[in-house]
């Protein structure tokens, strides 16, 4: 019995952290889809994401006081909910103006170069933005202020969970729904799919392409963004190079699901966040940066298109 | 191809030379040059190496650190382990043509290494093209360095101390010479032409009976194993080998020394190389001048800011490079005339 609570512990754990990657997962195949490049500065934003949240946090300190608080009351759950929704939101729509201008200024003189420039430019954004970060705030991680009190939610049982891995569980179960809202309902989503199948007939049908994408950069910064406060809540030491690996893994979880497919990148991020977290806690914890590559290539070399991808043919 | 290898042996003998009469003097003296200069043999091997993946035969590979790693650490263990047997045999550490032998010998075991590394690479790899390849070296890389940071053999994150400095000029720009020479030659024979079309085009390659498969495991492969001896003249110059100085920031360095050199050009790859080894020296050196003011320094000193500035500033106004010039627009006009 000890056994399987153990596991479903785990399992929970790991719900949280392939939340996360959900999260960043979804930028990059979003981006992917319309442009058919990687960007690799995505897992950049959502190193922003956390710094922004980390910056903004005083602030809205003044108006929310959820500082002060060690555990949830009925009185003070509102307050709370919304101080850290507020950090949340600046974070997002400073990343998504960041995002825009990056794809601006980096990519979209680019666009109809080799794709493996665009891939060497996202490098260097990438770069950049990971030292320019280190140069104004320093190497040495800062510890990210506590918005919710930390606490293990009661009536459980055995099972631990902690209130910041259900904010972060139900935050990506809302921002999954609202995403899934605008690119299946609105018309710019409209405009995200039909540049994903075909940009030129896209273009044709007097659809603003230059609109279209910048939209698309908007959404996936703010998702990264959103990551990057959210795991900062639950792993609150945040450095410029927070972003790199869980930036690669979520690349990762994108070509599992199938890039350019956006139930697919949420689907693997969970299986990518459940996958590292029984590896840590049934096998060894040093393999847990290795996982992720170990599925890179055991999906390339079996089934490249990923869980949820269609086949693409080359065309001569 | 007999000018070129005379060409070859002459600058060798220069080598030789030079490192007979004016290395002592030059590392006692000029200490702090002679590092740069070691630097800049030991970087342009690298570039050079890398340049035959990336550059001729349009792969990208952002792992080439990882080689060099398992060429330093493989060498470093070689001579701890067996140099006592080997030097005395020779004739001991006193003697120059032992430590050269050693040198020589622990070398070449850590390139076969990294060699094998290449092929493992290599091997999975074939069915990756561009992003991809790029996130599974750039995994390899990592996959590396965590099996060293593991491993207390090799001294874990401690670091591992390498026994005997036996780096010495004659070797590190000898051995940047034949990488030149060995990938020109390459490039240029008959055989070679097929990286060139494995880079421009790959279904028109496999249409023209090439195997591009074949070509991207080979330049993996040639490509690590000058990596690997780069990290071993690495480990026996500076003594000191830690995981950390393998990471992905070091593959950054010489991808960024390729592409500003342009890819797919040898010259331009080594005068890039030479230019980004003493650029930072530079910059650092002007950083501490009363010009700049203070609030400036981190920002001239931190290499990686430039760097990344450097790619995409290139990228988005001169993406063949610094010096990559001509072969690019011979490429273009070509194409302009089959139009």
């Amino acid at each position: 019995m000890e056994q399987v609570t153990l596991f479903v512990q785990q399992l929970l754990n790991g719900l949280s952290l392939g939340s996360i990657y959900a999260l960043i997962a979804l930028g990059y195949t979003m981006v992917y889809g319309v442009l058919r490049f990687i960007n690799f500065a995505h897992g950049d934003i959502y190193m922003l994401g956390a710094f922004f949240g980390f910056f903004a946090a005083p602030y809205v300190a003044k108006l929310f006081p959820f500082a002060q608080y060690d555990s949830f009351t009925p009185q003070n759950f509102l307050g709370i909910i919304s101080g850290a929704g507020l950090v949340m939101l600046i974070s997002m729509t400073i990343c998504a103006v960041i995002g825009v201008l990056i794809e601006k200024i980096a990519y979209r003189p680019l666009r109809n170069r080799p794709r493996l420039n665009v891939l060497i430019t996202a490098i260097g954004v990438s770069l950049f933005l990971q030292n320019i970060t280190q140069y104004f705030c320093g190497a040495q991680p800062r510890a990210f202020p506590q918005l919710i009190p930390v606490q293990a939610i009661e009536g459980l049982g055995d099972l631990t969970v902690l209130t910041t891995q259900a904010a972060i569980i139900l935050s990506t179960i809302v921002l999954l729904i609202l995403l899934r809202f605008i690119v299946m309902k609105t018309k710019l989503g409209m405009a995200m799919r039909a540049l994903s199948l075909n940009p030129e007939a896209c273009s044709l049908m007097g659809v603003n392409i230059d609109t279209v994408i910048s939209f698309t950069f908007v959404l996936g910064s703010a998702l990264a963004a959103a990551a990057g406060v959210l795991v900062s809540l639950d792993s609150p030491s945040i450095t410029p190079l927070m972003g790199n690996l869980p930036g690669i893994k979520a690349f990762v979880a994108a070509v599992l699901g199938g890039i350019g497919n956006i139930s697919g990148a949420a689907l693997g991020g969970l299986i990518i966040g459940e996958l590292e977290t029984l590896v840590v806690g049934y096998l060894r914890p040093e393999l847990r940066d290795a996982i992720a590559f170990a599925v890179l290539i055991v999906i390339l070399l079996f089934k490249p298109t990923g869980l949820l991808g269609r086949v693409e043919r080359e065309k001569v | 191809m007999r000018r070129s290898r005379l060409l070859l042996f002459g600058y060798l003998l220069v080598c030789l030379l030079i490192s007979l009469f004016a290395e002592d003097y030059i590392s006692t003296r000029l200490a702090y040059y002679y590092d740069i200069l070691i630097t800049i043999g030991i970087n342009v091997i690298l570039a050079v190496s890398l340049n035959l993946v990336n550059g001729y035969t349009g792969q990208f590979s952002l792992g080439h650190a990882g080689f060099m790693a398992v060429g330093a650490y493989a060498s470093a263990s070689w001579s701890n382990h067996l140099d006592p047997i080997f030097l005395t045999a020779l004739g001991g550490p006193a003697n120059p043509l032992a430590t050269n032998v050693a040198l020589l010998i622990s070398m070449m075991f850590g390139a076969a290494l990294a060699a094998i590394a290449g092929l493992a690479v290599g091997i999975p790899s074939l069915r990756l093209r561009g992003d991809y390849l790029a996130i599974m070296t750039l995994g390899f890389g990592e996959i590396i360095r965590t099996a060293i940071l593991n491993t207390d053999f090799l001294g874990a994150a401690r670091g591992l101390s390498v026994s005997g400095i036996y780096t010495n000029l004659f070797w590190t720009f000898g051995v940047a010479g034949v990488a030149t020479y060995v990938v020109l030659a390459l490039v240029n024979s008959t055989y070679g032409r097929g990286f060139l079309t494995v880079r421009d085009d790959e279904v028109a390659a496999e249409a023209m009976g090439i195997n591009p498969t074949r070509y991207k495991v080979q330049a993996f492969v040639v490509g690590a194993f000058f990596a690997g001896i780069a990290g071993a003249l690495y480990g026996h110059f500076k003594a000191f080998i830690t995981p950390e100085g393998f990471n992905f920031f070091r593959s950054v360095d010489i991808v960024v020394m390729v592409i500003l050199g342009g890819m797919g050009s040898t010259a331009g790859v080594i005068m890039a190389a030479i230019l980004l080894t003493i650029l930072p020296e530079l910059l650092r050196a002007l950083a501490h001048t009363q010009v700049v003011p203070p609030a400036y320094q981190g920002l001239l000193e931190n290499r990686l800011i430039l760097y990344s500035l450097i790619l995409i500033i290139l990228m988005l106004t001169r993406p063949q490079g610094l010096f990559g010039g001509l072969t690019a627009m011979r490429s273009k006009t070509s194409r302009a005339k089959e139009q």
